[in-house]
Parts: structure tokens; sequence; C-alpha cells
């Protein structure tokens, strides 16, 4: 069965697995907001940035932040703006429209072709937002009570939530999602990752920098764990520090790169000097103390 | 069609609605599972689960329903007996973890991909493909039905290993997890007050009007404070050699709770073993850096939420006796558990956290005195369910007054 839709396939500087682009495709094919979560630094963000490039549409990011109400992604009606007009007598205040400024979600639904919405770190808001954007994103409508006008979207946009776990969304908002986790992508697809972002990398120097990369990852109480985009950063630091394949597990130069807490680093140190220090030791020490 | 699927999913825990169903039912008209098993999978996952703590029940589900047409009865009882179980210890975890890295991810997909195509050209329903399973470790894509459940290993046998296979397992949210979930849970812990001094940021709507009414309509804008949060809370973790095997857990807890931001006041300190005259600043409970358990009593006010993390097992007399300490070289002239009464006498919302699982708290080791302590402090065990349950009792008066025998002063 062949179907006219549109299909992502990914594009030519992000790496998308099966499984991802399988949820993309659904979302874009039922018309449902995808939901992604995923540990920090696995391309959550740039996922909508991808699909926008290679389905050649405009993307408009809604960045929430704590303060954020879902209003705001509708429309802003200025009120005050409009008392002090009143006042000053220079404008015709009569024409409540000009008061009424369109959010990022309230733009998405204006356009006139099929766009791109980003919904950044859902979780950052209210407890509450998700809810209030329920209507909204099920029938792409809202009512401006001041102007008593209904704004509908032209085309359906293509809505991409992303996620950081910081809360647990309403059920009634899942309900509505299609859902996908990403995670953490295995050497295999994380070689392809970093191909994409440095083409011609020594061969020797990236399998010593994963490995010790992987290494760190698997220590078990580290806090922060490094990820893709910090992987990416080091790998740069080490081709400009010009350091050799052969010191990098060593040494393991700027580290500061990957490990970025105090207490990571401790215990770094700690695994390693009490793995030299069982070595050297016998049991029976311990009787000696 | 697919309908004993959607009650499958429920029984194993997976809260599909109606909504979601139908929604699936569109998309499988659309075509949309390209015809294939793998492609039904990742479908019915991206519509159907919505969360990836539900990814491990899903993929039992999944296994245990397409399992069935071709497999052996009484698997299902295997998985649930599986399930019941107490959480399996850590070396059991870790080993497995280390199994399943070691797997090459993208030749597995790859294998599974080909046997799939070839399944449904040629043995379409067939045993072939569930036996051939049974010896490949077709995990990774939680795409592990039957197969590996009648592989040619001894029926127990496999069942661990479908366990073992079970990528998505870690977010399980009935196990003890990470400190995302404690943070979650810490976020509940939160009172908001208008009364502090910060600066005054939001449109105070009543206000406004009145000066302005007063103005003779000439516009005024009045700012009040916004509501935040002024809750304080002392932490008390014990450091005990005891607490060794839990160190990561505690570890967990710590750092969420240094993380929440949200609190007025964070205090921590450490104890060993049980809490007497000093509580020591850092985790090695030595007496360079200490503060006096009095000045704490005496300069925390009672509005301090007091979480006591600790296994609450040691020997009798440290808890009961004067002299009882465990340190050699010092000397309580109060017996720890009284030192316990007093901080429960003054704050009155106060928890003790046991990272040791509630079931073993009645026959192990240290019994009595973890009794005797639960009849000081409500106790809970460690979990993102127990600390949630504990954050309740600390926020309401009415809440923490249950199960303690101590007189308010």
């Amino acid at each position: 069965m062949t179907l006219k839709m549109t299909q992502y396939q990914g594009s030519s500087n992000y790496i998308v697995s099966d499984e991802l682009r399988n949820s993309v495709n659904i979302a874009i094919a039922l018309g449902k907001p995808l939901l992604i979560k995923g540990e920090p630094g696995t391309g959550k963000t740039m996922l909508a940035q991808s699909i926008a490039n290679a389905l050649n549409k405009n993307l408009f990011i809604w960045n929430i932040k704590s303060t954020t109400k879902a209003q705001e992604g509708l429309y802003v009606y200025d009120t005050v703006q409009r008392l002090y007009d009143s006042q000053f007598k220079d404008h015709d205040v009569a024409n409540i429209k000009q008061y009424i400024k369109a959010g990022k979600l309230g733009e998405a639904f204006l356009s006139s072709e099929q766009v791109i919405l980003l919904i950044d770190e859902i979780d950052k808001a209210d407890l509450e937002f998700p809810n209030d954007l329920l209507w909204e994103l099920d029938q792409m409508s809202y009512y401006i009570p001041e102007t008593r006008e209904t704004i509908e979207a032209q085309t359906r946009p293509i809505v991409i939530i992303t996620s950081n776990a910081e809360k647990e969304l309403p059920d009634a908002f899942l309900r509505r999602c299609i859902f996908h986790y990403i995670s953490f992508p295995g050497p295999e697809e994380m070689e392809r990752i970093i191909k994409v972002h440095h083409p011609d990398l020594d061969k020797r120097l990236l399998e010593q920098a994963m490995e010790t990369f992987y290494m760190l990852r698997n220590i078990p109480n580290i806090q922060k764990k490094p990820s893709t985009s910090e992987l990416i950063d080091w790998l740069q630091a080490l081709v400009v520090g010009g350091i050799s394949p052969g010191k990098i597990k060593q040494d393991i130069p700027f580290l500061g790169v990957l490990l970025k807490k105090n207490e990571d680093l401790d215990s770094l140190l700690h695994g390693l000097e009490t793995k030299t220090q069982n070595r050297a030791t016998p049991r029976s020490n311990y009787w000696n103390r | 069609m697919f309908t004993d699927f959607f009650y499958y999913l429920r029984n194993f825990g997976v809260p599909v609605s109606m909504n979601e169903w139908q929604d699936l039912m569109e998309a499988l008209d659309k075509g949309m599972a390209a015809s294939s098993l793998t492609g039904f999978y990742y479908l019915c996952r991206a519509l159907l689960v919505k969360t990836e703590a539900h990814y491990d029940r899903f993929d039992l589900a999944f296994a245990s329903y397409l399992g069935d047409i071709q497999s052996p009865e009484g698997l299902p009882d295997k998985i649930w007996e599986w399930l019941n179980k107490e959480l399996p210890s850590q070396e059991i975890t870790e080993a497995m973890r280390l199994n399943h890295e070691q797997l090459d991810i993208e030749e597995m997909k790859r294998m599974l991909a080909e046997r799939l195509a070839e399944q449904n050209e040629e043995h379409h329903g067939g045993n072939r493909w569930v036996g051939t399973g049974g010896t490949s470790p077709f995990g990774h894509s939680g795409y592990h039905p039957g197969g590996i459940r009648i592989g040619g290993n001894t029926r127990n046998l496999s069942a661990v290993k479908v366990a073992g296979m079970r990528r998505f397992q870690e977010f399980r949210t009935d196990e003890t997890l990470g400190v995302r979930q404690f943070q979650l849970a810490l976020r509940k812990l939160r009172q908001f007050t208008t009364r502090l001094e910060i600066s005054k940021e939001e449109l105070d709507l009543e206000g406004t009007v009145d000066k302005t009414c007063q103005n003779a309509g000439r516009l005024e804008l009045v700012w009040a404070r916004p509501r935040v949060n002024s809750m304080k809370v002392l932490l008390l973790m014990d450091a005990g050699g005891s607490m060794l095997p839990y160190s990561r857990l505690c570890n967990q807890l710590f750092t969420a709770v240094n993380k929440s931001n949200h609190f007025k006041d964070l205090k921590v300190f450490y104890f060993h073993n049980c809490i007497y005259d000093w509580l020591y600043h850092d985790s090695s409970c030595s007496l360079r850096d200490y503060t006096d358990t009095e000045h704490i009593l005496r300069s925390c006010d009672s509005d301090y939420r007091v979480i006591i993390v600790g296994d609450g097992s040691m020997s009798p007399s440290e808890l009961m006796r004067v002299g009882g300490i465990i340190d050699w070289d010092l000397h309580n002239a109060q017996p720890g558990i009284e030192w316990l009464q007093r901080i429960r006498r003054h704050f009155e919302y106060s928890v003790w956290l046991n990272p040791i699982s509630a079931n073993y708290w009645d026959w192990m080791d240290g019994s009595y005195t973890i009794k005797t302590i639960a009849q000081v402090f409500p106790m809970d065990e460690l979990t993102v369910e127990g600390l949630e349950r504990s954050i309740n009792k600390l926020k309401s008066r009415s809440m923490v007054g249950k199960g303690n025998k101590v007189a308010k002063r």
C-alpha cells in the first residue's frame, strides 16, 4: 500500500535511528504531537531542526521557561499598553486587534503553509501547563474572547515536544501524543554521529577517544554522565590541541570538557586510585591497618 | 483486531486507553505498520506507551501476546513470577548489564530484519522463526517475543534470559531509581508564601484598580511579591559502615536534594549509625568538623523539615545505653534513643528513610533497633514511592502525627 504522505528520512547533518524515524513518520501521518524524551545531549532539540531541513519547512521554536504560561503561546493581549494609549489618546483604542499579539503557537497556526513547531523543554513550565494546551493541540484552533475570533490552523503544524522529565506530564496530555524515548547511542551509532561532525578524523584518535568516553560513562557513581555533544567538543579540543592518540587513554587530556562536576572528577580519580591499589596490595593487608 | 493484545497490555500494567487504541487502528488502516512485525512493534510502542518506565512492561506484554501463538503454556506465569520477586541484588543486575552491553546491536538488528523477511515469505506463522529466535538474543529492540522464551535451554533459564535482555528495565518505577526521580518527588515538598523579602515583580491587580481609582482614572501600577517556596530542609545521613551497600542509592538522594534549588534553606549533616552529641559536616564523621546537635536544636526552628536517612540497624546498646556509641574514643552521656526523641520532639515534621526494603525490617539483624526507631520517627523505605509517601507526611501536620508515640512538650 502506498500512501501520499510526507516522509521524514533523516537529514545530512543529523543521524536518526530507525526507531525514531518511524515515530516521526507516525506522528506526521496521524497529525499528532510527537513527545521526545531522553538523556541530555541525545539531540532532542536538533531533531526538529533536522525535520525542518529535510522537509524544507519553516521551524518555529517555542522555548519554555519556568514562568511560561500556555496563554502566551497563543496570544498576548497587551492591556497595559491599551490603557496607556487610552490616556494619551494618540491611538484608536477601540481596535483591540492591534493589542493582540500572536505567540509562537499562534504564529504556527496562522502560517499559510505547514510548519514545524518545536515546544522545547515543556517540563520546565508549571505542572498545569500541558493541560492548558490540550484543546489547542488537539483541535489546532483557539478562541480569542477579546475580539471574538477563532483562530484555526490552516494546515496542521508538525509539533515536536521535548521533555527532560523534570516533571511528570499529565496523562490526558500524554494520551494525545506519540511518545519516543531516545536511548543513548551505542558505539557504532556514535561513530556515525561523530563522522557527521568531524568527517576526517584520525581513526586511531577516534578509537581511543571513544573507548575513554564509554569508560567514563560506565563509572557507576558519575552524577552527570558525559553526553554526545560533550564528546564532540572534546574531540575538537583533542584535534586542536594536537594530542597524540596514544596518550588519550592514559592522561585523559581536557577532562574538564567531559566531566563538569567536582564530585565526578573526584570519583574518577578515586576509582583509578583504588584500582591500582587493589592490584598492588594483597588482601591480607587489611589486617595490618 | 488484536483486541486481546489490548487486554494483555493492561494486564501487564501498561495503561492503554480507548483513544490510543483507536489511534492505533487508524494507523493500521493507513498501513503504517509496513506489513512487518517490527513495524507493528514500533507503531504500537509509539502510540500506546507514554513513558519509558513502561517500555519494559510493553516488551513483556508484546512478547507474551505474540509468543503465545506457538509457545508452550505457562510462560507468562514464569515472567510474572520473576516480576513478583524481590528486587534483584546488585551483583546480578550489574552482570546482566555487562552481558548485554557485549552484544553487537547493529548486527543483531540486521539479523533480525533478515529473519523477519524470511519468515514473511516462507514460514508465515510457522515455528521456525520462533525456534530460531530461541537461541538468538534479539533483545535489542525490546524485541524478544517468544523466541528467547522457548529456546533450547531450560525454561527457567530462558525466563531469566528474557529478563536480561530487557533493555528498558532500568526505567521501571517500582524499582529504586535515580537522581531525577528523587528530584521529581522532592519537588512536591513546597509551601508557598509571599512573606519573604524579595523584589516585587508581579502585578497586583486589585491594588492597581484601587490606586487607579484613587487617582481619578490615571493608571498607576501596583506590584506585589511573587509567591515563593518557604520550605527549609534538614537532611541527616548515616555514613556508617553498614550503609556502604546503599551508598549509591543515598548518593542519588543526596544529589537530588542538593540539586533541588527550590528550598529556602538546606542543611546536610552526617552521623555514624545513630545521632549523639555531634553532627558531622562530611561523611568521614570525624571530630575535626562538626556541629553540636544541641546547637542545631536551638538554632533551627521547628518548621525545618527533617529527613533522616539511615539503615537504623545497629547493636541495641548503641541505641539504648549511655556510652553505647560505636566510636571507641567517644562517650555519650545520653543514649542515642534520647537524642532521637529530642530531635523528634523539636522537629514536628520529620521522617526516617531506610534504604533497607521494608520487607526485611522485621527479621534482619537490626530489627530491634529498626523497630524502636520506627516508634519515634515515621519510617519508610528509601524508594521513589517511599520518598513520596514521606514527603506527604512532611507537608501536613495531621499526617506526621500518626504512628509516633512521643508526646509533644
